[in-house]
């Protein structure tokens, strides 16, 4: 299993490498000539007004926390599935019921309106 | 002993470890020499591949728009994704004013990056994989959260409102659609009984897609969205977010938001290959494992290609849209299926691989139909209210006197 | 040392380095990134220790949920000064107490016998994670903890949107 790690180690080395090496090679190619106006902020022409802060609604909170219950639900999951071939009903019953819950929980934030884009 | 032409890339390898070991290399760098040698291949394959794929999908967007596309540089314009390479290679860095200059190097390099990583677990072919990792399927979910850390560096440290607010955007959908995809992932595993990839594709002496194939388009759906294509690609809507996230980027860092776009968009579709369409497997590629190689590009071409046909022929949805199609729809029938597949799968252990396909399918095409008149009678529904209350428009008789308008706000 | 045992004092270190950094940059959004550095270098140590389930989890959840939570929660906040000094005056007291902290465990664990119980070598194609779902979902294993956990994630999730929407009824 090491070596598998192993070898995901270097190729990750080698893929952040790649990209590095290339941009390195590519500022030293290119021109470099800056002034104010070009490193001002784009925003298609129209001066940027106020702080570049700007403060998000809940919603985007909402959905991330959403997206967490689900992804710690999944990862329960996997081992269950990996050894679901050798599973008896009960235990097969008691995902069901896993999911069921939240499923519910999906619903109850449904009927609440957490789950639309305003 | 393999003969070259059965299977070329584990002969050289053979070659080369017996090569090294001859010549007196201790075993462990013999391990480290051959990985850094496949890495270094395979990334700079995949970067090199992403030009051919430019190519493919400029010309075939521009026939489904009616125009001939690339034609000028090179034969049929096959030169064109070179020239561009050469011309982004040579454009000035311009760094915005403000930015926080580590983060803002770094995200183009960790978005490629978190776009290749994904290419170190793929079994190409009965013989050749990167790692043969027990967590695979999970460590391709888990790279996807480094392109979002990507995405979020590059619209923080960029200094600029809307580069922010179309860098948290995506990342929202992206997580978002991470759901589904990971709930219907889960159906390959339970079926193969692993994590690892390979032992998915040794798995599918039936495709998965004939066993699954609500997932499987919930799956593909979702890879869609995680890559960012039409039509869901919101993350660069011109109209609403100047372009999203990589806004303040130019030249090369630029260019690599956009390799690693393409690249994303074939590896989404080389991993769909693997999970539903039986990776390299396929007439005589256990005794030719090189065959595997070319059934895997043909299987994740067909879907890549696919993919070029939806983005040249829906149009862009709205953020809303694209969220109420995943939080009630997909994620809610993703759990269902899971369900209902895990309790059905059960009473055919042991059934003919026939009965078991047909089931399956059926309970599938039943789903479908319920859900297709579900969602049928809910559009029916919502468009039934003509007269929506209207927001009072901001006329000076409005703002002087609000309460004569009639409409309460 | 073999090379492994190298990994894992560079890995502890950046992982220990980055946690400071966390604690002293200025900028929210630096401490955020640095936590992602934080938190990959335990995955890392996960690798080491060969639990790839455990490492692969570390990133899924820690890096791709908890940290984009954490981000999301920072750009929620109005901006905030962010030009003050970098530790405020309790900082040593504090660090004190964290070193403090650190030598009783470090002394304690130096003492603990772990050789009590006879450890069994795991063979190389070891496989972790199906033991870990038939022991999740046996009734002799862990099935009640595992039905608790989607109580808990149920909670969590009805828990955000009453506090995200209750108020919000009080409007008409």
């Amino acid at each position: 299993m090491l070596s598998a790690w192993l070898y995901i180690g270097i190729f990750t080395l080698v893929a952040v490498a790649l990209p590095a090496i290339a941009i390195f090679l590519a500022g030293l190619l290119a021109p470099k000539k800056p002034n104010p106006i070009k490193e001002a902020t784009y925003e298609c022409g129209v001066e940027t007004v106020g702080p570049t802060w700007t403060q998000l609604r809940i919603q985007y909170y909402l959905f991330a926390l959403a997206f967490l219950i689900f992804d710690v639900e999944s990862v329960l999951l996997y081992p269950w599935a990996v050894a679901y071939q050798q599973l008896p009903l009960f235990a097969i019953v008691e995902a069901i019921i896993f999911l069921a819950i939240l499923l519910g929980g999906l619903f109850y934030a449904w009927r609440k309106g957490a789950l639309n884009w305003q | 002993m393999t003969a070259f032409w059965q299977d070329p890339i584990t002969f050289l390898r053979l070659w080369l470890e017996n090569l090294l070991l001859f010549w007196g290399v201790p075993e462990g760098w013999v391990l480290v020499i051959r990985y850094t040698i496949g890495a270094v291949l395979l990334a700079t394959a995949a970067l090199l591949f992403v030009i051919l794929q430019l190519w493919l999908e400029r010309k075939l967007i521009g026939r489904l728009q009616d125009r001939l596309g690339p034609n000028r540089v090179g034969p049929w314009g096959l030169l064109q994704p070179i020239a561009d390479v050469l011309k982004i290679f040579t454009k000035e860095h311009i760094t915005p004013a403000g930015a926080d200059r580590v983060p803002f190097n770094l995200a183009p390099v960790l978005s490629v990056a978190a776009a290749l990583m994904v290419w170190a677990v793929v079994p190409f072919s009965a013989t050749v994989f990167g790692a043969e990792l027990n967590v695979g399927i999970l460590y391709l979910l888990a790279v996807g959260a480094i392109g979002e850390i990507a995405i979020i560096l590059a619209g923080w440290s960029s200094n600029n409102k809307y580069a922010l607010l179309g860098a948290l955007r995506t990342v929202a959908q992206l997580i978002s659609y991470s759901v589904p995809m990971t709930l219907s992932a889960l159906v390959p595993v339970m079926f193969s009984g692993s994590l690892n990839l390979n032992a998915i594709t040794r798995a599918q002496e039936v495709w998965f897609l004939f066993l699954a194939p609500l997932p499987a388009l919930i799956f593909l759906t979702a890879s869609v969205a995680e890559v960012g294509r039409a039509p869901f690609d919101l993350p660069e809507a011109e109209s609403e977010l100047v372009a999203g996230y990589s806004v303040e980027y130019s030249g090369l860092k630029f260019g690599f938001f956009y390799v690693a776009e393409f690249l994303k968009a074939f590896t989404v579709s080389l991993i769909f290959a693997v999970l539903f369409l039986g990776g390299w497997r396929g007439p005589g590629a256990e005794a030719y494992p090189v065959l595997g190689f070319v059934y895997l590009f043909l299987k994740s071409s067909a879907v890549y290609l696919l993919m070029i046909l939806l983005r040249g022929t829906l149009p862009r949805f709205r953020i809303d849209q694209v969220m109420d199609l995943n939080w009630k729809v997909f994620t809610p029938l993703a759990l269902l299926l899971l369900m209902i597949i895990a309790l059905v799968d059960y009473f055919l252990r042991g059934a003919l691989p026939l009965v078991r396909v047909m089931v399956l399918l059926g309970v599938n095409a039943l789903a479908y139909v319920i859900l297709d008149r579900l969602l049928s009678s809910r559009e029916r529904l919502r468009r039934q209210p003509v007269a929506q209350p209207v927001r009072p428009v901001a006329r000076p008789e409005n703002l002087i006197n609000p309460s004569e308008t009639g409409v309460a706000s | 040392m073999s090379i492994l045992q190298w990994v894992f004092v560079v890995t502890a270190f950046l992982t220990v380095g980055a946690a400071v950094m966390m604690v002293a940059s200025r900028r929210m959004m630096h401490a955020a990134l640095w936590l992602a550095v934080a938190l990959l270098g335990v995955g890392v140590i996960f690798i080491t220790l060969e639990a790839s389930f455990f490492a692969i989890v570390q990133l899924l959840v820690y890096i791709g949920a908890i940290l984009i939570l954490i981000v999301f929660a920072i750009m929620l906040t109005q901006r905030t000064d962010e030009s003050g000094a970098r530790l405020n005056a309790y900082a040593w007291a504090a660090a004190g107490i964290a070193g403090l902290i650190g030598a009783i465990l470090a002394f304690t664990m130096a003492g603990w016998i772990i050789g009590s119980t006879a450890l069994q070598e795991l063979g190389s194609t070891f496989d972790a994670v199906l033991p870990l779902g038939q022991a999740l979902v046996d009734a002799e294993g862990y099935a009640v903890p595992f039905e608790v956990a989607s109580v808990l994630l149920l909670a969590a999730l009805i828990g955000a949107v009453y506090i995200a929407f209750e108020r919000k009824g009080e409007r008409p």
